[in-house]
């Protein structure tokens, strides 16, 4: 091959550089410097809103009003933490965050297990059992996707007061199980394609309906997939802000929205230690799944990157 | 695959009908929600619905109002600046990233978690991150200034006239971490062949990348934009945590203007017009690219 030949013709040029034959690699070459320096830089940007949130919440008010945000805190203390979670005050109610954390788990859970349920059910039918116009149902359920969610917002109240349902709970979980399920199902749908058509012949000649195949089968051999969506939707639905204001009432407002009226609330002072550990404590949740999930997490929101 | 089910099996009708039970939540949202709430509120912002959704048409009154409302054009103007910059400097960022991920680096699985992490937090937190980071008192501004430069000024989210740039800030904090992973899924994606064969004919990596490999990847540039953009569309959180729209209306952006006259001033049909507007938006953004993707060339069966 042509790209042979001139790599031999180039190799005693560079066996001057040094004795190793194959091409020379510095470590502190100029283009490593730069290459490093330039991801260092990166690196810290990236990173310093983190690091000023942390140390912010470990700081004391007085400490906070003398210093700078990057300077380390003197004193660590932990107040600002406890104050966020216990006693914080957004309108009437003074009892922090806590009440937004368990709201957020109420709704983030039956949401994600619904959402789940559903879209794999949907996916299944879809790549196993097509019938007369599911594609065209499918096709619009993607397309869905893309229209902002402005546009459907009041619909769908309308049809959660009609329901009883508006500002509860359930008419978010519900909310929430609507609008994960173009990405989910697209999802589960090209996941059970994929798989070899052999076993759910195999399957069905051995007299396997659609719900013993879904369950015997399809479910046990795409656990990944499964995992891959509950990071998707972990995520999602608890960073949601939007339908958490729209649809529920106060006292069910989940952790997001409930911090950004700790946070954005007019009346007293400001207290930027509190409102940091606040913020922290909302994106716990979500930085954990992160971290714990890695690769998976990257894979999810690669699927579900449209839904954001 | 269906042609083989419909095979004469005597009971096809009831192993279709499993499906056909199995269907109806996706059916329903399809159909009534997606389609019928789209054509719901397109219908009604011809309207001039106030508190309530009612049947009094005004025909494009609503949206010659919205276009004479000062507000919706700060909207529009700002979504514009925003979404043109923030789609310039994703891909480039994203794209710069990616490159130096891809030059086989050590604690490359580092770098890419510090890169990503923003992303998986909410916007309203990066909202109030970032609120504070740019905070005069106490932020990037105080901290120069007390290096010794008296006089710097950097107070974006309190001057009106470069707020939206501190709205970008942080969101290109959130976001390119995602659009570098896109990015270098693409990159490994390149066959190494290329790569040998320009270090042979002696072009520079920075040509390379700009006239062969970047070509190369218009699957990826496309996908990555069509995700910004109708993401930018909707960018709501983050300016509510952020700025709250402020200083005055200065950045406000068209969700904020949709949510704040459907839930708190009461005047649905500017409401339905303007989320109407919106719509439009995608549409022209989604069609083309719908187009190119499932039209025209076939590629995906």
């Amino acid at each position: 091959m042509a790209l042979k030949t001139a790599e031999v013709a180039l190799a005693p040029v560079k066996s001057f550089d040094g004795p190793n034959g194959k091409k020379p690699k510095r470590v502190l070459s100029p283009r490593n410097i730069m290459l490093y320096g330039t991801l260092f830089v990166a690196a810290a940007y990236y990173l310093l809103p983190l690091y000023v949130m942390i140390v912010t919440s470990l700081k004391g008010m007085p400490e906070i009003r003398m210093g700078n945000i990057f300077s380390p805190p003197m004193e660590i203390t932990f107040e600002p933490w406890v104050k966020a979670w216990a006693t914080a005050c957004t309108g009437l109610n003074c009892d922090g965050l806590s009440r937004g954390f368990w709201n957020s788990v109420r709704i983030t859970v039956p949401s994600v297990i619904a959402s789940i349920a559903i879209a794999s059910v949907n996916g299944y039918a879809l790549a196993n059992w097509r019938f007369k116009g599911s594609e065209l149902f499918f096709s619009i359920l993607v397309i869905g996707a893309f229209i902002p969610y402005q546009v459907m917002i009041y619909p769908i109240v309308i049809v959660l007061r009609e329901l009883g349902i508006y500002g509860t709970l359930t008419g978010l979980i519900i909310v929430h199980s609507i609008f994960g399920m173009p990405i989910l199902t697209l999802l589960f749908r090209n996941y059970f394609a994929s798989l070899p058509q052999e076993l759910f012949k195999a399957a069905r000649i051995d007299g396997a309906g659609f719900w013993q195949i879904f369950l015997k089968i399809m479910v046990p051999m795409s656990l990944p997939i499964f995992v891959v969506a509950m990071i998707l939707q972990v995520t999602g639905i608890w960073n949601d802000f939007l339908f958490g204001v729209v649809f529920t009432r106060p006292e069910y407002y989940p952790m997001t929205v409930q911090l950004n009226n700790i946070v954005n609330s007019v009346q007293g002072v400001k207290e930027y230690n509190v409102n940091m550990a606040a913020t922290i404590l909302t994106g716990l949740v979500p930085l954990v799944v992160y971290f714990v999930s890695g690769r998976l997490f990257v894979r999810g929101i690669a699927a579900g990157a449209v839904k954001g | 695959m269906t042609g083989q089910a419909k095979a004469g099996r005597p009971n096809q009708l009831l192993r279709n009908l499993n499906s056909k039970i199995a269907s109806i939540p996706m059916i329903l949202t399809a159909v009534v929600i997606f389609l019928g709430g789209t054509v719901w509120t397109v219908f009604y912002s011809f309207t001039n619905s106030k508190l309530l959704p009612r049947l009094s048409f005004v025909g494009f009154d609503q949206y010659k109002r919205l276009w004479a409302a000062p507000r919706w054009i700060v909207s529009i103007e700002n979504l514009a600046v925003y979404g043109v910059l923030s789609l310039i400097f994703s891909l480039v960022i994203g794209f710069t990233l990616a490159a130096l991920m891809d030059q086989k680096i050590r604690f490359e699985n580092a770098f890419r978690t510090i890169f990503l992490y923003p992303f998986a937090l909410s916007f309203i937190v990066t909202g109030l991150v970032w609120q504070w980071v740019l905070n005069p008192e106490f932020g990037v501004q105080s901290v120069v200034r007390s290096l010794g430069w008296t006089s710097f000024t950097f107070d974006p989210l309190y001057t009106p006239s470069i707020v939206i740039y501190g709205v970008l800030i942080a969101a290109l904090w959130q976001g390119t971490g995602l659009v570098m992973c896109l990015m270098l899924a693409g990159l490994r994606g390149i066959d190494e062949d290329i790569w040998k064969a320009s270090r042979v004919d002696g072009i520079p990596m920075w040509k390379t990348y700009l006239f062969i490999v970047i070509p190369m990847m218009r699957p990826v540039f496309i996908t990555t934009l069509v995700i910004i953009a109708s993401g930018i569309v909707k960018v709501y959180d983050l300016v509510v945590a952020q700025t709250s729209g402020g200083p005055g209306i200065s950045s406000e952006v068209p969700a904020k203007y949709v949510y704040d006259y459907m839930f708190q001033a009461q005047n649905l049909g500017q409401g339905f017009a303007a989320s109407t507007m919106m719509l439009i938006t995608v549409a022209i953004i989604i069609i083309p690219w719908a187009y190119l993707e499932f039209g025209g060339g076939r590629k995906r069966a």
